[in-house]
């Protein structure tokens, strides 16, 4: 790994960084053989300004000292670690293998108290206080930037607080979820269904099966057009889990409520990513948060 | 461009000199008096306050401890969050401003008395002189030859300075560390790397500083020391030698007749050179090294005394009351200058609102972090929905439950819990839900206020949010 894109340029940057430090060493040495005449009245015999003198004070030689213990520092500091040009350094010292070093490190301290919770079952896990509190910090950082703080979802992101699952709500298929994404993937269907007029039936249909507000003329003519869904969402429009299609027959509008969203929806489909966690997360804190997710909907809080 | 010329002054070359100087050993002698037992009141004040704190107790911790590792402070009454910086900032403008105010007023009285660099010195030196004897016991266990007794007390003073030094490290670990636990881990060798880390560098730094650099560190190294300078005037009190009573200096009698003799005051006894802890000639008037601890003052007055001439030769005054020969009266009348005054009022104006703050602080915090994600949503039941999350910070020693509202919207309600436990010196990020009744607002962002209070308690706090409703 090189920041560099021509050779030229390591070298060019190797040779200021020692140039500079080889200059440092030499003025170091030129000033520390360097006599000048004293006066008397302790000036340096220089005068500014027509009366003002420099008084003479001259520096500690330890000081000097100071100066060549820092530029043997920097020639060991530039051999052990990369800076340069794109020399790797002795070390092979990088923030990504340091990074990576300390993320096992922090998964090796905390592995006891995983192992705590990996023991249990995921429904007991919910109710574990220490285990929710990591449930719940676990999810700010990796999930609400979705499914939001409260775990309530927004539009086209699904609430995970309620009753109403697209996958399955068992903690074992939560924990499936999580580690390998969901693919949620709804075609356009305006060709199955028919003509525009057929299609806005449809929807008035769907809308209908929830109790919502509709033309119930239309929902009567888009009733049979129906089959065309009902493929994925069942005959009732209950959906289906094991392939991930909503229930339409229910209050929850992932993707917006109204004629015009499920027109919109039946014309252009849709797909929605569930992106996988597993390279991210260890599988026992997948479990927790697992846990977490579960209790949200099957545990009243206190 | 201007060209400045450089003139040589007159031309009388001496010796070639080098640019660095060699250290010369500066070996104190010791002194008594008014002033020394003042430096002494004040390294008896301040250490037993460093010493000591750690080791008080307040209900069931340490009174005073930094926890870093927490992010929680400790300053007996109070806990203060990271959030509290203002309160580190406030104290840092105070200390700075009164070392201001005391500078123009007295010159280096912090130099010469406060400063740990002088205060440690002070202990370290007090070791040597135990151990080795004084000055001119000091210069010649140097100057001789490496023998039995010369090693055992060089050694016998190391041990003791290691012991002193490393006793000063532990002490400032025990700031951030709780210190019993960390003397139990020390007693059962089973310290933290990093604490070990800590306490060595700040006993080797003591070591270092209070043993071997001393006055190098006042006259090399201190940034204070050089913009010290930039606050004394004319009317500052310095350490000062009256020249026109003093001179022409030489040895005489005690009863000699010194208008015979055509003498001043001063017998050229050299001992406010040999007291000198930056060993300088005062009576070659101010220098930068002087760090107006007083010690030749203390000394002169002795040798004074003992000749029978009046005290003050060399004495606290100011360079105009040196040059003009004023009365003390005089000088107390030319304190009242406007650096002194704005120094006062600044410091004082600050100090109150500090103390004013800290006695009208409430013991909790709350951040409202409005959720990115989800701007807005239409929940059943005809409401609007906002998403919030509000991080509390428990500033008190006792669980509390705290109760969250909310005012500034027509309708406006927390549609989640309202009431939130924390545990003692805890914060904790609550997801909150606030909902109004769908189309009661126009459309765009509203200013909302959270109002949370402690059910226990007065600790009550506004936060200032904004409620989006969409188009």
């Amino acid at each position: 790994m090189s920041d560099f894109n021509a050779n030229f340029w390591s070298v060019w940057v190797a040779a200021i960084t020692l140039a500079g430090i080889i200059g440092c060493a030499v003025l170091l040495w030129v000033t520390a053989k360097t006599k000048v005449p004293s006066h008397s009245d302790n000036t340096t015999g220089h005068v500014w300004d027509e009366d003002l003198s420099e008084l003479n004070n001259p520096m500690p030689r330890w000081w000097m000292w100071l100066f060549v213990i820092t530029i043997i520092f920097g020639l060991l500091y530039l051999v052990a670690y990369p800076g340069l040009g794109s020399y790797e350094g002795q070390l092979k010292w990088t923030t990504r293998g340091e990074h990576a070093a300390e993320m096992k490190q922090a998964e090796a301290d905390l592995a006891p108290l995983y192992a705590q919770f990996t023991a249990k079952k995921v429904e007991d896990l919910a109710g574990d206080a220490n285990a929710k509190a990591i449930g719940e910090r676990l999810f700010m950082n990796n999930c609400a930037q979705c499914h939001g703080s409260d775990a309530r979802g927004s539009k086209g992101f699904p609430s995970l607080a309620d009753k109403d699952w697209l996958h399955g709500g068992t903690p074992d298929k939560i924990i499936e979820t999580i580690t390998k994404g969901r693919n949620g993937a709804m075609p356009p269907m305006a060709a199955a269904v028919g003509s525009a007029d057929d299609v806005k039936n449809v929807a008035n249909y769907v809308l209908s099966l929830s109790g919502a507000p509709h033309d119930s003329l239309r929902a009567q003519l888009g009733k049979p057009k129906f089959a065309a869904c009902a493929a994925c969402h069942g005959a009732d429009g209950k959906g289906n889990q094991a392939v991930g299609a909503p229930n339409l027959a229910d209050n929850t509008w992932l993707h917006g409520y109204g004629e015009q969203a499920i027109v919109n929806m039946i014309n252009t489909g849709k797909t929605n990513v569930m992106p996988a966690q597993e390279a991210k997360l260890t599988e026992a804190q997948i479990r927790v948060l697992a846990a977490y997710v579960w209790g949200l909907s099957n545990i009243k809080s206190p | 461009m201007k060209v400045i010329p450089i003139v040589p002054l007159a031309d009388d070359e001496g010796e070639m000199q080098s640019l660095y100087e060699a250290q010369k050993k500066i070996y104190p002698r010791s002194v008594t008096g008014r002033f020394a037992w003042w430096r002494w009141a004040f390294v008896w004040l301040t250490q037993v306050i460093f010493y000591g704190l750690p080791w008080l107790e307040w209900g069931h911790r340490q009174a005073v401890l930094f926890d870093l590792e927490a992010r929680r402070f400790y300053i007996f009454g109070f806990v203060l969050y990271p959030q509290d910086f203002i309160y580190l900032t406030a104290l840092l403008v105070i200390s700075a401003l009164s070392l201001f105010l005391f500078t123009a007023v007295a010159g280096r009285l912090w130099c010469g008395f406060a400063c740990p660099q002088t205060v440690y010195t002070e202990m370290f030196l007090w070791i040597e002189r135990k151990v080795e004897g004084d000055r001119t016991a000091r210069m010649k266990l140097d100057s001789q030859p490496m023998s039995m007794e010369k090693l055992v007390k060089k050694w016998f003073k190391h041990i003791l300075w290691g012991a002193l030094a490393m006793w000063t490290g532990f002490t400032f670990v025990g700031y951030f560390t709780p210190i019993r636990e960390l003397g139990l881990e020390f007693l059962q060798t089973r310290m933290g790397g990093w604490e070990v880390f800590w306490v060595l560098f700040y006993a080797a730094a003591t070591y270092g500083n209070a043993g071997f650099l001393r006055e190098q560190v006042c006259k090399y190294m201190c940034p204070y020391a050089r913009f010290q300078s930039a606050m004394f005037d004319k009317d500052t009190l310095v350490v000062g030698y009256d020249v026109a009573r003093g001179e022409p200096r030489g040895a005489r009698s005690r009863k000699a007749d010194i208008k015979q003799l055509q003498l001043g005051h001063c017998v050229d006894c050299s001992l406010c050179v040999q007291v000198c802890p930056t060993g300088i000639d005062i009576r070659e008037g101010l220098q930068y090294e002087c760090i107006g601890c007083a010690a030749c003052v203390d000394v002169c007055d002795g040798v004074m005394d003992k000749m029978g001439y009046p005290r003050g030769l060399i004495r606290f005054s100011t360079q105009n009351a040196i040059k003009r020969g004023w009365t003390r009266r005089e000088i107390w009348g030319h304190i009242l200058r406007p650096r002194v005054l704005i120094y006062t009022a600044v410091l004082g104006a600050l100090c109150l609102a500090v103390a004013f703050s800290l006695a009208m602080r409430t013991p909790l915090k709350v951040d409202v972090v409005r959720d990115r994600a989800a701007l807005s949503r239409i929940v059943e039941g005809g409401k609007l929905e906002n998403v919030y999350r509000l991080q509390i910070m428990n500033a008190t020693e006792r669980p509390q439950i705290y109760r969250i509202g909310a005012e500034g919207l027509q309708g406006i309600a927390v549609a989640s819990e309202t009431e939130v436990s924390v545990g003692p010196a805890e914060s904790r990020w609550v997801a909150v839900r606030l909902q109004i009744p769908y189309g009661s607002a126009a459309p765009g962002s509203h200013p909302i206020y959270f109002r949370i209070g402690a059910a226990s308690g007065d600790a009550h706090v506004s936060e200032k949010s904004v409620f989006l409703v969409p188009r």
